[in-house]
């Protein structure tokens, strides 16, 4: 029971998403019922404005579930505090950084702050975690360059290796290929993809490359305006679940080339 | 670890610097005292005339002490500040806790009418120092109280502009309503200054001042995750309302008590950060803080010896000398990097 209890690394039952404010509850979607593995390279897709950001806000704490309870490594999600939740999950946002001096290695080793004491100091141990993420992303040659000489494929990396150093079994990724040529796209996915199988560590993403998605993740799961589907790419593409991720229907899923195509005007 | 050996040398070079610029401080003033007579005055020998030992002890020294205690606290508040908003155009002033303290001195001197009770407070620094505090204080509950209700740092940083605003108004219409003597007084004031405080002053300016910079101790890993924006911090475990609070207590203690004692002193809390960032070429605060420190009291050391004019009889406002002089390197040491970043 228990061994089976730590499979799982993210459950959520009955998880309503939205806003609240003082006057209104706007639910984007409600009665969300998954679970998620451990090591598992999970892709969440859905156009634009569908609650992606509004969903991985709420698996990351960031925002509160209208609805519904989140549980992580087997724990509510509420019940963490901030401290504990930093050593059980990371983050990759889409924000700018603020312009600064920092390092490549001074920005990963910030990854090391849930861990280190009232003034910072990185231990041996800290030390071996930093270099161990700095290896998995393969920035050895970086390590002493300002973050901003970099491109954004060397940076998403970066922030990658941060989350990584940060030590935690899941990962949560918004749109990390959001602003990347083709080459890097694939290298991030093939890296995150590597993440998930060589270190075990869980990755949830949201993401526009269906292509990619369909090749490299476990699960997917669609967002749409009246439906949350998830599953295995293949078992999506069989049922014809994935042409709902579209509602308009000149675009359609094309399960040979496994991509979406415009229909040809016939 | 080349890096950090240089960061060594370049932190022993300047605090030999320090001590330079102080003893060349002490060593001029309106009436010259030769080099001997001053070292032995301070190594607790009798000078030759008495009048020196009085000028030395109970001028110079406290005057020098008072610019590295100013010159410090006002850089490690505009680093923060520029740290906690973001924003390298961030300091002091931008939150109205200057604008606060001068409020207060403006009751103080310009309503007298108001306080016509208190009227034998206004002669004396505390008087000054006491309104100063409370002004500063007073912004300062403001600002935190609508900090807490808002996420948004940008806002925050705005609102406190509009507080600054305000308060410079209110001094306006005071000193619309106020006769010259007690505008000059004020106006006075303005132009800062370092040389009014006795030894027990002094050691109450000291007191206030180290009990701001230990609060510094809370917050000195989450300073550096906060480059990061306050959603990554956050998601490092960092309690991000403890560690905006902290340093809006620490920055309105420190400018609170300078402002107090040695009037409103601009630029300073602006320009040193990014200097020390220049020289450094760092963004980290383990080294930011005491280089900040450092070259904050190299400043002021410097400003207040120019100001003085040595073996003249007059001496210039310190508010003019720490801008007109260091203005220029500022925009000199910009100009040669092309790019300002936190």
């Amino acid at each position: 029971m228990d061994s089976k209890k730590n499979h799982i690394a993210l459950k959520v039952e009955n998880l309503s998403i939205g806003y609240q404010s003082k006057k209104e509850t706007t639910v984007i979607t409600s009665n969300l019922n998954f679970e998620i593995n451990r090591g598992a390279f999970v892709c969440i897709l859905g156009k634009n404005g569908i609650g992606k950001s509004t969903l991985l806000r709420t698996l990351s704490k960031v925002q509160s579930p209208i609805e519904g309870t989140v549980f992580l490594n087997g724990s509510k999600l509420s019940s963490f505090t901030n401290p504990e939740l930093a050593k059980n999950l990371s983050l990759v946002l889409t924000e700018k950084l603020p312009e600064s001096n920092l390092t490549v290695f001074e920005l990963i080793a910030l990854g090391r702050q849930p861990y280190t004491n009232w003034i910072g100091k990185l231990t041996n141990n800290d030390l071996d975690i930093i270099f161990k993420s700095i290896k998995l992303t393969g920035l050895e040659h970086l390590i002493n360059k300002k973050y901003y000489e970099l491109s954004d494929g060397q940076f998403q990396r970066v922030l990658i290796s941060r989350a990584l150093a940060q030590d935690t079994n899941t990962i949560i990724l918004d749109e990390p290929t959001a602003h990347l040529d083709i080459e890097h796209t694939l290298e991030t996915f093939q890296l995150l993809k590597e993440l998930a199988v060589k270190e075990n560590k869980t990755i949830i993403i949201s993401t526009h490359e269906i292509q990619l998605a369909i090749q490299s993740a476990e699960e997917l799961f669609l967002m749409t305006e009246n439906d949350f589907i998830g599953g295995k790419p293949s078992d999506l593409i069989k049922d014809k679940s994935i042409d709902a991720l579209f509602s308009n229907n000149s675009i359609i899923f094309d399960a040979v080339k496994e991509q979406f195509v415009l229909k040809q005007p016939s | 670890m080349d890096k950090q050996h240089s960061y060594k040398l370049t932190f022993i070079s300047l605090v030999f610097l320090l001590i330079a610029v102080w003893i060349f401080n002490i060593s001029f003033g309106s009436v010259s005292i030769p080099f001997q007579e001053i070292f032995s005055t301070i190594l607790g020998g009798e000078p030759t005339k008495g009048a020196w030992e009085t000028i030395i002890l109970n001028y110079r020294v406290p005057k020098s002490i008072t610019a590295i205690l100013v010159g410090s606290g006002l850089s490690i508040s505009g680093l923060l500040m520029q740290t906690l908003f973001r924003n390298p155009l961030a300091g002091p002033f931008v939150l109205g806790i200057s604008s606060g303290a001068s409020l207060g001195v403006a009751m103080l001197l310009l309503g007298t009418s108001l306080f016509s009770g208190f009227t034998f407070f206004l002669d004396s620094s505390f008087g000054m120092a006491i309104a100063a505090s409370f002004g500063s204080f007073l912004v300062m509950t403001a600002v935190m109280i609508v900090a807490n209700r808002i996420r948004n740092t940008m806002s925050i940083l705005i609102i406190g502009l509009m507080f600054g605003s305000i308060t410079s108004a209110i001094i306006s219409v005071l000193a619309y309503f106020s006769g010259p003597e007690q505008l000059q007084k004020f106006i006075f004031w303005g132009f800062g200054s370092l040389g009014n405080l006795s030894w027990n002053e002094l050691s109450i300016f000291a007191l206030i001042y180290f009990i701001g910079i230990s609060l510094l101790g809370f917050i000195l890993k989450p300073l550096n995750s906060l480059l990061l924006g306050e959603n990554y911090a956050k998601s490092m475990g960092i309690n991000i309302k403890l560690v905006r609070n902290v340093i809006l207590i620490t920055t309105s203690i420190l400018t609170g008590v300078i402002t107090a004692f040695s009037g409103p002193i601009a630029f300073v809390g602006l320009a040193v950060p990014h200097i020390a960032r220049l020289i450094f070429n760092s963004s980290n605060h383990k080294i930011l803080l005491p280089a900040s420190a450092i070259l904050g009291a190299i400043l002021m050391l410097l400003a207040d010896t120019i100001a003085q004019l040595p073996t003249s009889e007059f001496t210039l406002p310190i508010n003019a000398i720490t801008s007109l002089f260091g203005a220029p390197i500022v925009i000199w040491l910009l100009i040669r990097k092309k790019a300002i970043y936190l």
